[in-house]
């Protein structure tokens, strides 16, 4: 036992003295964090628009009004002539105008009918559409409780509601998504890394020569990793709980649970990478491109796995993180418990189990 | 039979161990080692003995067999037959005795580069299992013995390879190993330095430490007690270096290696 704390106090030594290891631990959580829960949005807030108003009536004047108190939108400029429409969206600064009618209220009054024109910048596609929807969902909105006013026959109203996110706060869907690459990348990569340095440095021979057991080395080089991970599994979910404010319905309990599962099942591929690998660039070239980008891409991180061809979609059942990110979302915005994730659950000990194996096969063979 | 009987070699003890005075009781035995990866023969048939407290140098050309003739002596690899005795103990069954038993240091000196020098003693004195109070005699007397005491706190990386090689082996010896196994332990080290080093080899070999050592430095062979020549996975020769050089009519020990390395069939 002496000889084990002895070797992990060595491999603290080695994290704490290696600033890029440092960074990468503790930098990187907290800057993705940040970066994906405020810059990286799929929300509108304070779109700048100009309103080319033909009427300037009540209807018109209420409309505005409702738009520029949505949060969604800020009034640049007020345009007096189609001319400057071209011009204004060169600049750049502007992403919307809306052109409002002649005689806006009265022909609505008298034909139920009247023209409103929705110019988006579709320079950026994704926020063009964006623009334009919420636009005429205020619009539409507006219309729907003026008709109910006048009276009109006939009418749907289809009342909508978000469940588990009200808000459609994508915070809320890259908290868990973080969280998997995150631990991922600290549990999978840095200890693949740890351990081919040691094979690189030659230092891997000379504790195999030890009375030490390759099972000790191996535990005591993964050791500190997974504290480490759920130090960072931790904050994580602190800050996106207390600073960005996505909830966690479910039992905290179960949630660690679930996170130490998942650190568990990265640390056994990082050794099975290890076992691969001869040096450190191979392992993070393994780790960067086998583990992260489809970690980003196919996990249902960014990208819904429901809207992909379906190769894809069977691609992504391979991919540990896309079973966690289930895991997380559902314990934290659904607040269910072990009885509704326990088939995602069971993908992840299968996963170590079989990432252990191959590991320890390999292990073998290179001692023969 | 097509291995050479060594037992001739009887008649060169005397200046086979001359500093361990006619005393030759076997610590490693050999017996018809062989060693496969596939069909690739990479030991065939290798039986020799090594005795106490002797140096005995292992030559071969790269691709010749003798890293992985020692790491089967060291535990690192599983032979395909054959019969090992190490220390005393037996290879196949006793694995966790021997590597109590021997100390291993290889040619990339191998300490933590971004850990101090007393730190490396500690990590090393630690998964030997000794106690803090051995630890810190061994630690005291190896750095004084060094020269080493001032720079206890210096991370490795600052220290010239001359004593990063010192240290490295000085730490192999820190759990009083019955055998050392030196992997091309001089590697890249200038003439001076390989000099004092062997001074250390010496040394610890009169402790009555026996020192297994790979080397193609043939002017280190000649520092051997007893040298084999490894050619094409066999042992070519084995002997003094003395009787060698008499019986290939040799003036030094790279005669005789010539001699040998050029009937090889194996290249690299």
């Amino acid at each position: 036992m002496n000889r084990f704390r002895g070797f992990v106090k060595k491999e603290f030594f080695h994290i704490f003295r290696d600033r890029r290891t440092m960074i990468i631990l503790f930098g990187i959580p907290i800057i993705q964090l940040m970066l994906f829960g405020t810059v990286i949005t799929n929300e509108i807030k304070d779109a700048r628009i100009a309103i080319y108003d033909q009427s300037k009536d009540e209807m018109t004047q209420e409309i505005t009004s409702k738009l520029l108190s949505s949060g969604y939108f800020l009034l640049d400029q007020n345009l007096e002539t189609t001319n400057d429409i071209e011009a204004i969206f060169k600049k750049g600064r502007v992403k919307e105008v809306l052109v409002f009618g002649r005689d806006f209220s009265r022909k609505l009054k008298r034909e139920g009918k009247a023209d409103v024109q929705i110019i988006a910048d579709a320079s950026d596609p994704n926020l063009g559409k964006l623009l334009a929807s919420y636009t005429s969902g205020i619009i539409n909105d507006y219309i729907f409780k003026q008709m109910v006013d006048l009276h009109l026959p006939m009418q749907i109203e289809p009342e909508v509601r978000m469940v588990y996110n009200e808000g459609l706060k994508s915070v809320y869907m890259f908290v868990p998504g973080i969280m998997a690459m995150i631990l991922m990348l600290i549990s999978a990569m840095m200890t693949s890394i740890s351990i081919t340095r040691e094979k690189e440095l030659g230092t891997m021979e000379i504790l195999l020569v030890s009375p030490l057991r390759p099972a000790q080395i191996i535990l005591g080089k993964v050791m500190p990793y997974l504290g480490l991970s759920i130090i960072n599994a931790l904050v994580i979910l602190g800050i996106g709980h207390f600073i960005f404010g996505v909830p966690i319905k479910g039992s905290w309990v179960l949630l660690m649970g679930e996170s130490v599962l998942f650190i568990m099942m990265a640390l056994c591929l990082g050794i099975m990478i290890s076992s691969l690998a001869k040096t450190q660039m191979v392992a993070m070239f393994i780790s960067v491109i086998a583990l992260m980008l489809p970690t980003i891409l196919l996990s249902g991180f960014i990208f819904s796995i429901e809207n992909m061809p379906l190769p894809l979609q069977i691609v992504s059942n391979i991919i540990p993180p896309r079973w966690f990110i289930v895991i997380l979302r559902n314990i934290m915005l659904k607040g269910v418990g072990l009885a509704y994730v326990w088939k995602e659950t069971l993908v992840l000990v299968f996963m170590s189990a079989v990432f252990v194996t191959v590991a320890v096969k390999k292990f073998k063979t290179r001692l023969d | 039979m097509k291995q050479p009987n060594y037992d001739n070699s009887e008649l060169n003890t005397e200046t086979a161990t001359g500093h361990l005075s006619a005393k030759r009781i076997p610590i490693i035995t050999v017996k018809n080692l062989v060693k496969k990866f596939g069909n690739f023969v990479a030991n065939d048939h290798l039986t020799f003995d090594v005795y106490k407290g002797e140096i005995f140098g292992f030559l071969g050309a790269n691709g010749a067999g003798k890293t992985t003739a020692m790491r089967i002596l060291c535990g690192l690899s599983s032979p395909t037959s054959g019969e090992l005795m190490v220390g005393g103990y037996d290879v196949y069954k006793q694995t966790e005795l021997i590597k109590r038993n021997i100390g291993y240091m290889s040619q990339k000196f191998s300490l933590y580069e971004d850990m101090t020098i007393a730190e490396n003693v500690r990590f090393y004195a630690g998964i030997y299992g000794l106690s803090r109070q051995q630890r810190k005699e061994k630690e005291d007397r190896m750095l004084k013995k060094l020269g080493l005491e001032p720079e206890r706190n210096k991370l490795i990386a600052s220290l010239p390879l001359g004593w990063k090689q010192k240290l490295a082996f000085s730490i192999a010896l820190l759990h009083d190993p019955q055998i050392v196994f030196l992997d091309e332990p001089t590697g890249g080290v200038d003439p001076i330095t390989r000099r004092q080093f062997w001074d250390f080899i010496y040394e610890a070999a009169a402790e009555g430490k026996t020192i297994f050592v790979t080397t193609h430095y043939m002017d280190e062979a000649e520092y051997c007690d007893r040298v084999s020549i490894m050619v094409d996975g066999r042992i070519a020769a084995l002997d003094t270096p003395d009787a060698l050089k008499e019986q290939f009519k040799s003036e030094d020990m790279n005669g005789v290696f010539l001699q040998l390395a050029r009937s090889a069939q194996r290249t690299e």
